[in-house]
């Protein structure tokens, strides 16, 4: 069965120093997730939520403990080494989009094949925008787009690569309600059909439902989700 | 990696140019390297004119001399195989007669091509108005001057005969290029042509004739030439070039050039201030992006060769442009000044090209790899955080490049030990004053925020908030504006006081061979015609024969000077006051009780040329006696004060009894000729020599410099504030965010741009407080220790300097943000604030 675990967090911390001495924002953090999956990481504000997913995707290093993601020791690469695991397994959907102002949106999604050195990033990203539906807007840029928008091509840019995993923080909390409820289609549609992982850290309980698993997060620890 | 971080770069530099977002770093970049070219190539071109304008006093580039034999034709072979023009002269001593008259006087035979540098004056009857001819008398023809013409009362189309040749006067000599500014001339003269001297058969073994051969051409051929000259030319035969034929002229060019490189430091200041501004904006608007890079897989190196193979490109492209810009700029400013300068200037060479090229890589490699190594350390984690920062970076790292590329330009342009050392420490001191007030003055301004009103409040305590910023920024304006300053106030006194020191009544007269019980007698003459006279000196002949006990012609000198100061005889004197025009720059003057004790005082060009220090004993023979003295000081003597100088000096005392004549000079106003007429038949024993020629030549290269360096500040100044205004452009994207929140909470577009406006005139008025400290005190030291003329502080630089600098500043950031204020702030929040 050890295969079909893509991500697993053994015995994971993160402390930083502040001035008003060590702070302890994840705390001995364990748990696994199957190939496949979808699971959401819940908590109130300044539960750890995000630090968590920093850590698990490799864009932090944890104080203690280890990541495992398909099979490789994360906490064991330098930075460079997490990049490029990231460039070849994971994907990434964030609250503010993170688009980048001065390219299109084709051109955005093009990036991360560009950055795997593809050829077919062209292709792939119009393919990939295509499934979003927003084949009729490759050429504007992120001001010239909504926010439901915005969203599409940041999906579209996460799976364009056919990630192991997808890492998503907040993916609907800047946008209305209808938006977000479009947007959460999509993402668990191409979950569904791509076989990715997906994980989400959210606040909203009605997008947390539709995992398949939830932890809950409470001042740094994970409870019984 | 490399091939992928290449095809990567190229992309994204691509698509950000089409979206607009490099064109603020590359116009300040090329704004500054055009900037830099632009006063690269009008320095070039105004100081290789003024060098040829000053050539004419030589009537060429270099002359080589001798007293004794012809000069070797290998040396003109050399000189032509070489690309230069050349031309011979031979001055003779010998009698003119025209009938029953005659006169003793100067024949100087010209040969082809002479004069090769400026022109001839002639006329048709004697004092006459000059007219220029760029060649010399035909073969058979010959052209007294007015004096000769004078004595042996002849006029145009009489026959003169010299030796055993007859000659026809065609026209009259006014005035000649190279008449000189020494006092071997005194005799009348005459021009004819070379070919016609064998006729006269002057030429005998023996006879006193004087050869020259004259050179002109491109300036570094001549360098060379120069240089091969120098090792070969045989003892007897003399070099010169202007810095020795004329002391007051080369005096003017120096400062000139001094003047014009205080330019291009500025300029290239200018630049170094955009560079670093555009560069930090450059930084961080691309702080989220490189997060995102690395978030989706982007190594460290991949984005740090991405970041520096666009930074290159935009410098290349950069280089290309500015110099295009910088070469049409002085170009239409040298069309527009057309007539008011020197007539024909020479084509720039393609030095300040590769001045610009360099300057570009040179201040991106300074000011924006180090910002850029930071770059490439952004954390992932700031898509997630967008407050986690790179690393603070290494001070020696951060600020070391930069400063060594700013110190590596500043050597470049002045290659001065002496200024270069003034200037880098000054500029430091300058800088280090600047952030710290910088830093205490942001600290008052946010204690008065509660103070003020709602848009003061909202722009100062942006500046206190952004507190590291804000002294950044006013480092960047205060620098700019005290340099802006210097040259827009300082210039104006420095030069009025350069011009001041040739005024209108300096000596145009000087007269030698006074004898001393006739001395009195001559000085009330000149009091009572009214000329204003300046110090009298007593002149003997003397000639160097040993030093430091050394017979002086076992010797031998590696500078030409010094071989020319051992082996002719000089005129001395004794004197008890140091003059005005003297400063004593090694040893000190005599007191009044070291009169009479065996002491000398020699001129710094004599003290180089003979490698003498102080304590050196000189032994002199004087009218047959010995005397030998010690250095005890070396004087630098200001040329261009037209009053009575000496190489070497005695204090009184020593040499009384050995009174040979006396000289001095005065001041007669233009059109005196009969009191000079009345002057010489009362004083017959007295040479007058007239200095008006040689005055007219150093004034005419003042002003034409003054003009040129006139013209080269200005072109900065203006290209100073394109500069300023491409670094606030720098500031917008913090703005853009800022306004949008203010807007959408219920500001109106008038209380932010008020704001707006507040924060930067405030920023404006203390740079501009400190830009004026700076420019008075840089204003004292570059006048009195660089240019060396006096400074008289003008209060004006603080009126114009804080209200100036607030306005200027106010402006510019006004007009750099007020697009800002034109979105919609729904549109800016929706961009987000990246």
């Amino acid at each position: 069965m050890t295969k079909d675990i893509v991500l697993e967090a053994r015995d994971l911390s993160k402390e930083v120093s502040s001035p008003e001495g060590t702070l302890t924002i994840v705390q001995q953090v364990s748990f696994q997730v199957h190939a496949g999956e979808s699971g959401a990481i819940v908590g109130a504000s300044g539960a750890g939520k995000s630090t968590l997913l920093a850590l698990l995707a490799g864009l932090d290093t944890p104080s203690a403990g280890k990541v495992l993601l398909d099979g490789v020791d994360l906490t064991a690469l330098d930075e460079d080494g997490r990049a490029r695991l990231r460039a070849e397994r994971v994907g990434f959907v964030f609250q503010s989009f993170h688009l980048v102002p001065a390219l299109t949106a084709l051109e955005n999604v093009m990036l991360p094949l560009e950055l795997a050195g593809r050829r077919d990033a062209r292709s792939g990203a119009l393919e990939a925008l295509e499934r979003v539906g927003l084949r009729e807007r490759v050429g504007h840029y992120p001001r010239q787009l909504s926010g439901g928008e915005q969203q599409r091509v940041a999906i579209a840019r996460a799976f364009v690569t056919r990630p192991a995993v997808l890492f998503a923080d907040e993916p609907t909390g800047n946008l209305d309600t209808g938006t977000g409820a479009k947007i959460a289609d999509l993402l668990f549609d191409l979950n569904a059909t791509s076989g990715t992982t997906l994980v989400l850290v959210t606040h909203d309980r009605s997008l947390a439902a539709r995992c398949g698993r939830v932890w809950v997060m409470e001042a740094g620890r994970m409870g019984p989700g | 990696m490399l091939r992928r971080a290449a095809i990567l770069g190229l992309r994204l530099l691509g698509r950000e140019w089409k979206s607009g977002e490099l064109g603020i770093l590359l116009i300040a970049l090329t704004v500054a390297v055009g900037a830099l070219t632009g006063v690269g190539f009008l320095v070039n071109r105004i100081s290789q004119s003024v060098a040829l304008q000053a050539n004419e006093v030589l009537a060429a580039d270099l002359r080589l001399e001798s007293a004794s034999a012809a000069l070797d034709e290998k040396y003109a072979i050399e000189a032509k195989n070489r690309g230069l023009r050349t031309a011979r002269t031979t001055s003779v001593l010998s009698v003119v007669f025209r009938d029953d008259r005659n006169q003793l006087a100067n024949l100087r035979a010209v040969g082809e091509g002479y004069p090769l540098r400026g022109t001839i004056g002639v006329s048709q009857q004697a004092f006459g108005a000059p007219r220029p001819v760029d060649r010399g008398p035909g073969r058979g023809e010959a052209w007294p001057d007015s004096k000769l013409l004078s004595a042996i009362d002849a006029r145009v189309g009489d026959t003169v005969s010299v030796g055993a040749a007859t000659f026809r006067i065609t026209r009259v000599l006014i005035t000649r290029p190279d008449q000189g500014g020494g006092f071997g001339e005194l005799a009348p003269s005459m021009l004819m042509h070379a070919d016609d001297l064998p006729s006269t058969r002057l030429l005998q073994p023996g006879s006193r004739a004087t050869h020259a051969l004259l050179f002109a051409g491109e300036r570094k051929d001549i360098e060379r030439f120069k240089a091969w000259l120098n090792e070969r030319k045989q003892r007897g035969e003399r070099l010169r070039d202007v810095a020795e034929a004329s002391p007051q002229i080369q005096n003017a060019i120096d400062r000139a050039g001094r003047f014009l490189s205080l330019a291009s430091l500025v300029a290239v200041l200018l630049c170094a201030i955009a560079v670093a501004m555009a560069a930090r904006r450059y930084v961080q608007r691309h702080l989220d992006s490189v997060a995102l890079l690395k978030t989706l897989g982007a190594t460290r190196g991949l984005t740090l060769a991405v970041s520096l193979l666009q930074l290159l490109i935009i410098a290349l492209v950069a280089a290309v442009l500015g110099s295009a810009f910088g070469f049409l700029a002085q170009e239409w400013l040298l069309k527009a000044l057309q007539g008011l300068l020197l007539a024909d200037l020479p084509p720039p060479d393609l030095v300040p090209l590769a001045l610009g090229l360099l300057t570009s890589v040179a201040l991106l490699a300074g000011f924006a790899l180090p910002p850029l190594l930071q770059l490439s350390r952004v954390p992932a984690i700031r898509v997630l955080r967008r407050d986690m920062e790179p690393p603070p970076p290494v001070i020696w790292l951060a600020f070391g490049p930069a400063v060594a590329a700013v110190v590596f330009l500043v050597w470049y342009v002045v290659r001065d030990p002496r200024i270069f050392f003034g200037f880098v420490i000054g500029l430091s001191v300058f800088t280090a004053v600047l952030a710290l007030a910088g830093w205490v003055l942001v600290r008052i301004a946010g204690s008065l925020r509660g103070t003020v009103g709602v848009s003061w409040r909202y722009g100062i305590a942006n500046l206190s908030r952004r507190r590291a910023e804000s002294v950044v920024q006013i480092v960047a304006f205060g620098l700019g504006l005290m340099v802006l300053l210097l040259l827009a106030v300082v210039r104006n006194d420095l030069l009025n006081d350069w011009r001041r020191s040739l005024p209108a009544d300096l000596p145009n007269f000087f007269f030698i061979n006074i004898p001393p019980d006739e001395r009195v007698a001559f000085f009330d003459f000149l009091a009572e015609r009214g000329a204003s006279r300046s110090r009298a000196l007593p002149m003997i002949r003397a000639r160097l024969t040993q030093l430091n006990g050394q017979p002086i012609e076992s010797m031998t000198f590696k500078d030409p000077r010094g071989e020319g100061y051992s082996r002719r005889d000089q005129n001395i004197t004794w004197q008890a006051d140091l003059g005005s025009d003297n400063v004593i720059v090694d040893g000190r003057w005599w007191t009044v009780a070291e009169h009479g004790r065996p002491l000398v005082s020699i001129s710094d060009e004599y003290q180089q040329g003979l490698g003498l220090r102080i304590g050196d004993r000189m032994t002199f023979d004087i009218a047959g006696e010995t005397i030998e003295a010690e250095v005890a000081s070396v004087r630098k003597i200001k040329w261009d004060s037209f009053q009575p100088n000496f190489f070497i000096v005695f204090p009184p005392g020593l040499l009384d009894e050995l009174a040979g004549t006396w000289m001095t000079s005065a001041y007669f106003k233009p059109g005196d000729g009969s009191v000079i007429s009345e002057l010489v038949r009362r004083f017959p024993s007295v040479s007058v020599f007239d200095l008006d020629d040689l005055l007219s030549q150093v004034r005419s290269v003042v002003d034409k410099a003054v003009l040129a360096v006139q013209s080269v500040f200005v072109f900065t100044l203006f290209a100073g504030l394109v500069v300023l205004l491409a670094a606030v452009q720098a500031s917008r994207d913090e703005r853009r965010y800022e306004s949008a929140m203010l807007r959408t909470l219920g500001a109106s577009r008038g209380t932010v741009a008020r704001g707006i406006i507040a924060e930067f005139s405030a920023l404006g008025l203390l740079s501009g407080f400190l830009a004026a400290i700076g420019a008075s005190i840089a204003g004292y030291f570059l006048a009195r220790q660089i240019l060396q003329v006096s400074y008289i502080f003008d209060p004006m630089i603080w009126v114009i300097g804080l209200f100036g600098g607030g306005l200027l500043v106010a402006t510019s950031g006004w007009l750099a943000t007020r697009s800002v204020l034109k979105q919609p702030p729904a549109s800016t929040l929706r961009g987000g604030s990246a």
